[in-house]
């Protein structure tokens, strides 16, 4: 059968010279496997003088045969020689004229040096490109407090069940996922702390080590830290996709103000709910790290609760917990901003989504060390 | 217009069966296309056209129905029968379907990569040699898929399912969404490269000026099955109710006559 031949008829270039001429003999059905032999042969004869190519044995030439002709021709051109094709068929010597009209001619632009200035230039423009993206966050977080005063203004225009939908997904579905994680975390402090303690004999201090690290930083930065993987991303993701389908336009359009739909309720939410959440991690912890005081060191649950009572002020848990509102803020901003910036392509949402992942987690924790050191300075 | 001359089909289908769940979208279809020809294949939304498509292309297994392509059983093929026939076939996507992670010219090299002992510095060159013939300027080989318009995407596409010089294309919906000028362009692109290449042209389309301009045969799809096959000749003196409403409906007439105007002038 016809259409099996290409397969099997095996492919040949034959050089030979009569009477001081060089002749190429081509034969066979040409694929793009045989460009590589075949365009090193024509390439050769192309730079050695005037020559032919004999097509006669060609059973199929294909586009990468035909433009390796061409290419010779043009570099025998060039080099002062001629190239001549005998027996070719109408299709193939078609082809080659088809190929030949559509010959890139490269006008590739001249490449630039890389200079000092070039380099202070990329320079300055990631610098710039940084302040104008803080600069952008500031202005969604100034959109935010704007629209928010109007719902404050207008009751009946806020969108209540967007908001209980939001806090239904930012909230209580984050409930297993952040206990689960701050019991952990209490029973690692517990258990480290146990061991280091022991060596002076002030095992009951672990209790105050839980309860400190817990309440003022620990319980808040990772539930904060949770949340900004787990609502970030989501942020990004949904109102990048509605961008990507042109609904945020459409919205527009019908008169619907997109940061009132989408924005306020997500931040408002987060908002709600980040400290709730917190407050869970902290009971969390505690019980996980009572749980193992008791295990590891024998401290009884009682024991445990009145050493907590009347050896940890209550200040450590207003220190931890006035953070959330920065950090709920900061999450939510980060994660619709990114989600506004999504271009038309499922590109750019899965570039934007790990961006704001990863801006909302740094930011969460350069918020916690500026507090950290706040409180310092003031001495609580 | 070239008139097939081989005889035997380079895709016969036959009681092709595709249904999903309980809904059957083809019960018993059978259809041939011949080497060298360009075949429209025409149908109302949901017939079935791009199942059709991806059925002979190996994207979609049909239920029943036998169906091969040039000389090979595709449901039966072994691994490697099967992608010696993928080489020898190229798929067009509606939106060109181009990898988004890379540009325009890697995209194009993608399926050169799987010859082995081919040269990457010929490779680029036969990839720009393509990107060329598709129409699209010399530069866009270093695009990215995300900076091209629609026309172009579908040139980009164009250029890679015909990087390993293919016997078959296929091509959904080319004309889709392009202006009427890109679309004329698109059909004038096609049948040259059919004719120099000797390109068979399996085309899903509900473009009637490409119906007109470029297809040798055009195939119905309705009740299930190809209705009817033929000429845009034979297309117009067929009298099912549908057949009939699609070739002399009133945008029918506009690209009829839009035909007549050209051939005149």
């Amino acid at each position: 059968m016809q259409v099996l031949d290409r397969l099997e008829t095996p492919v040949s270039v034959t050089t030979d010279q009569a009477d001081g001429a060089v002749s190429l003999h081509l034969a066979g059905r040409f694929s793009l496997g045989d460009l590589t032999a075949l365009h090193g042969a024509l390439m050769q004869a192309a730079t050695a003088g005037p020559f032919l190519v004999d097509l006669s044995g060609v059973t199929r030439l294909d586009t990468a045969a035909a433009w390796a002709i061409a290419e010779a021709d043009a570099k025998a051109t060039a080099a002062g020689h001629s190239m001549q094709i005998t027996g070719a068929s109408a299709d193939s010597a078609a082809l080659i004229q088809t190929v030949r009209d559509a010959l890139p001619n490269p006008d590739t632009p001249p490449a630039k040096p890389m200079t000092l200035a070039l380099w202070l230039d990329g320079y300055g423009r990631s610098v710039m490109g940084a302040v104008s993206f803080l600069m952008q966050l500031l202005g969604f977080l100034g959109l935010f407090l704007s629209r928010l005063a109007r719902a404050l203004r207008h009751p009946s225009e806020f969108r209540l069940t967007a908001l209980v939908h939001h806090c239904h997904e930012v909230g209580l579905k984050a409930v297993p996922i952040v206990a689960l994680m701050a019991f952990l975390i209490g029973i690692v402090l517990a258990f480290q702390g146990s061991t280091q303690l022991k060596q002076f004999g002030a095992e009951v201090f672990v209790v105050d080590l839980i309860a400190v690290s817990i309440l003022r930083e620990l319980g808040i930065l990772l539930t904060a830290i949770i949340v900004a993987g787990r609502t970030a991303s989501a942020f990004t993701a949904a109102i990048g996709s509605m961008k990507m389908r042109e609904e945020i336009d459409a919205m527009r359009t019908l008169g619907i103000d997109p940061a009132a739909a989408l924005i306020v309720p997500r931040v408002l939410a987060l908002l709600l709910m980040l400290p709730i959440l917190g407050m869970i991690a902290n009971a969390a912890g505690l019980f996980g790290g009572a749980l193992m005081s008791w295990v590891e060191l024998g401290i009884s649950p009682a024991m445990f609760q009145s050493r907590l009572i009347e050896g940890t002020d209550v200040s450590h848990l207003m220190v931890g917990m006035i953070k959330a509102p920065f950090f709920a803020i900061i999450i939510g901003v980060v994660g619709c901003h990114a989600g506004m910036q999504v271009g038309n392509n499922a590109e750019s949402l899965g570039q934007k989504t790990s961006a704001a992942v990863v801006t909302a987690i740094f930011s969460v924790i350069v918020i916690d060390a500026l507090f950290s050191i706040f409180f310092a300075q003031v001495g609580i | 217009m070239t008139v097939a001359t081989d005889p035997t089909p380079v895709i016969r289908l036959r009681g092709i069966r595709n249904q999903f769940g309980s809904h059957v979208v083809h019960d018993g279809l059978d259809l041939d296309v011949y080497r060298g020809e360009i075949l429209g294949v025409v149908g109302g939304s949901g017939t079935g056209k791009s199942v059709l498509l991806r059925s002979i292309a190996g994207l979609q297994r049909p239920v029943a129905g036998e169906i091969e392509v040039l000389g090979t059983d595709v449901r039966a093929a072994s691994e490697a029968e099967r992608i010696a026939l993928e080489r020898r076939w190229g798929v067009m996507f509606q939106d060109g379907a181009l990898f988004s992670s890379l540009n325009v010219r890697e995209n194009v090299e993608v399926p050169m990569r799987a010859v082995e002992g081919l040269d990457p510095a010929l490779r680029r060159a036969m990839a720009d040699l393509k990107i060329s013939m598709s129409g699209l300027p010399y530069l866009a080989g270093d695009k990215y898929p995300s900076e091209l318009s629609g026309g172009m995407r579908k040139r980009a596409g164009l250029a890679r399912a015909l990087a390993l010089d293919p016997e078959i294309v296929f091509l959904d919906e080319p004309t889709a969404g392009l202006d009427p000028i890109g679309a004329a362009d698109f059909d004038t692109l096609i049948r040259q490269l059919s004719d120099t290449m000797g390109l068979t042209v399996f085309l899903v389309t509900h473009d009637l000026d490409t119906l007109h301009a470029i297809c040798d045969r055009i195939a119905v799809l309705a009740e299930k099955k190809v209705l009817v096959t033929g000429t845009m000749d034979e297309m117009l003196r067929v009298d099912h109710p549908w057949v009939h409403d699609y070739f002399h409906g009133p945008r029918a007439r506009a690209a009829l006559t839009a035909k007549d105007a050209q051939k005149g002038s």
